[in-house]
């Protein structure tokens, strides 16, 4: 059970009369301070302790999937000399701009550091993934339409052979 | 049929105010939470909690296999929507109705009547209300015509867009041949529908709606918003009244919306949304949202009503408790969406797990939220943590106390919004009232100093 915004008045009423500037309340399952902040107001800090109530039923026939760690991510090791292409943010991650278009690379692809090689969904925002390095696509690691960490390998480029099917001069 | 255990089809602070009701009202309250939400400040304080599904929404809150599911497996009454979704969908008011549930929400046939882009439109004109002028492009010869009577620019909207999505301006006559194509294209591949549609492109627009509430007999139009603080379609400011409009103004806005609600026999909440074109000082239909909308609160502090409670009322067949002559309207009331997300980085999303949440209280202060000390903000599901609502005796007290009241909400461990609206809310032609809804960007151009420095 928590406070609605009508019990927190109240509680703030009795706190303005009182001339207290502060009051902590522990109740079993919730707890509140109220602080006066200045001349400007006042601000409470709730904290509901409750446990939900989960019913066993499930709306959903389906494995039980935290939707963060679920599943066994893709490896994170890449070999020596190859480079991972990381998301800029966690997200879900998408090979193609849309669903049933041509991938936006494939291994085997010539990548420069601004090629957009996925985009990654997060919070209903669709985020580019540029590869950051040039060279070749060697592996693409993450499958459309999982969800990807910020230190999942998405890709990864052999920065090597990049340079050289570029046709510029060896580093 | 009186709702005794609601089951609540949706997350976030809507999930909350949705509960805040039932509990208000002695309903029992269960809420549907995806594996991502079972332990989320809104699992916490609903009655009890069943599982959904798997984190994606496609697996879980837009599955109305899993929402009516969920429902029988409480055995409840009702299913809530909220808003974003399923809200709007009629197939799962229909898989309720065919399950013996009740949807709270308007019949599958007004979802339809307004779900489509052109069957509003023309229930719209059905119902006397004006439209922005323009028609269906069929092709290229049809495009033409329609263009010759409305002139440039315009804009070419796909019929399943919507929220933005789907639209194209045209500067001139040269460039209809190539955009039509473009737009037909990609409204097939986005939206899974090839038809467009010309509209008249209003330079100068504000985004003004109004909330009705019907009981499928008659309706009452419970004021107007402004909606006019966007960022790429995405509103971040609301307010009740609108501000700045002529009397005439409010009360045709009012009287358009009543005739579109009583024209569709509308049962449930609904946001006539209209486009008032400043330069004419006239308003076009543009579309009908048939659920409760994210800045309904604004509505309830001028009103005094509580939707969710009329909404449940009339899901469960009563006729309306209120008459037109009820409802007044006291003072100015503003929200303020609070976002996870970098406005010195163009938005970017900010998930993460929240260390504290300390927020303003008093007279005339309300935040709508679903987070606290240790909630996580998932990835999954969009940005919004929480609405600073503020009541006032008028507009400029409404938005001296949101400055006051923004200054002490404190959101700790994920990057948010709020520095936007402190820098917004100090701003002189927001405060004078009126902006249109190319005002934000501009406004932001301008705003980035004063961003880093109050962030």
């Amino acid at each position: 059970m928590d406070l609605t915004p009508d019990d927190v008045r109240d509680v703030l009423h009795a706190l303005d009369s009182s001339g207290l500037d502060e009051l902590h309340l522990e109740l079993a399952d919730l707890t509140l301070t109220v602080r006066r902040e200045g001349a400007s107001g006042w601000t409470a800090e709730q904290q509901v302790l409750r446990r939900p109530v989960v019913e066993g039923h499930s709306g959903h026939e389906g494995p039980t999937d935290s939707g963060r760690s679920g599943h066994e991510g893709p490896s994170a090791a890449v070999a020596e000399g190859m480079v991972a292409v990381h998301p800029p943010l966690l997200g879900t991650f998408y090979r193609a701009p849309k669903p049933g278009a041509a991938p936006f690379v494939e291994v085997g692809d010539l990548v420069t550091e601004d090629t957009v090689v996925g985009i990654v969904e997060t919070m209903k925002m669709m985020t580019p993934v540029h590869a950051g390095v040039r060279g070749t696509v060697v592996e693409v690691r993450a499958g459309n339409g999982e969800f990807a960490d910020t230190d999942a390998v998405l890709l990864v480029v052999d920065p090597a052979s990049g340079t050289a099917g570029l046709g510029e001069g060896a580093s | 049929m009186r709702i005794r255990r609601l089951l609540v089809a949706n997350r976030g602070e809507i999930a909350v105010r949705v509960v805040r009701t039932c509990r208000r009202l002695g309903i029992e309250s269960v809420l549907a939470a995806s594996d991502a939400d079972l332990d989320s400040l809104p699992a916490r304080l609903a009655d009890r909690v069943v599982r959904l599904g798997p984190a994606p929404a496609s697996a879980s809150y837009l599955d109305p296999s899993a929402v009516v599911g969920a429902a029988r497996a409480v055995h409840a009454d009702a299913v809530h929507p909220g808003y974003g979704f399923l809200s709007e969908n009629p197939a799962l008011a229909r898989a309720c109705e065919a399950a013996g549930i009740v949807f709270v929400g308007p019949t599958p046939a007004s979802l339809e009547a307004v779900g489509d882009k052109l069957r509003a439109r023309s229930h719209a004109i059905a119902a006397g209300l004006p439209v922005v002028p323009g028609g269906e492009a069929a092709d290229l010869p049809g495009a033409q015509a329609v263009a010759a009577e409305v002139g440039y620019p315009l804009l070419v909207k796909a019929v399943g867009g919507g929220g933005g999505r789907g639209m194209k301006l045209v500067r001139a006559a040269e460039e209809l041949p190539h955009t039509l194509d473009l737009a037909v294209s990609e409204a097939a591949a986005a939206f899974g529908d090839p038809r467009v549609y010309l509209e008249r492109y209003v330079a100068s627009g504000r985004h003004v709606e109004v909330q009705v509430l019907g009981d499928g007999t008659r309706a009452v139009a419970l004021g107007d918003r402004d909606c006019s603080v966007q960022r790429r379609y995405q509103k971040l400011v609301e307010e009740a009244p609108a501000p700045l409009l002529p009397d005439r103004v409010h009360t045709e806005v009012a009287q358009a919306a009543l005739a579109l609600a009583e024209h569709l026999g509308y049962r449930g909440l609904g946001t006539v949304e209209l486009l008032y074109d400043r330069e004419r000082e006239a308003f076009y239909f543009l579309e009908m949202n048939a659920r409760i909308q994210v800045e309904h609160p604004v509505t309830e502090v001028v009103t005094g009503i509580d939707l969710v409670a009329e909404q449940l009322a009339v899901a469960e067949g009563l006729p309306l408790s209120l008459r037109q002559e009820d409802v007044t309207l006291t003072g100015h009331a503003v929200e303020c969406r609070i976002n996870a997300e970098d406005p010195t980085a163009d938005f970017r999303p900010s998930p993460g797990r929240i260390d504290r949440v300390v927020l303003p209280v008093g007279n005339g202060i309300r935040v709508d939220t679903h987070v606290q000390g240790g909630s996580v903000v998932p990835p999954h599901y969009d940005s919004l943590l929480a609405k600073l609502i503020v009541h006032g005796r008028d507009r400029a007290d409404a938005l001296a106390r949101a400055r006051a009241a923004l200054a002490l909400l404190r959101i700790e461990g994920v990057t948010t919004t709020a520095p936007v609206h402190a820098a917004l809310l100090a701003d002189p032609e927001f405060a004078a009232g009126g902006v249109d809804t190319a005002f934000f960007e501009r406004f932001l151009s301008g705003a980035r100093l004063d961003l880093v420095e109050v962030s």
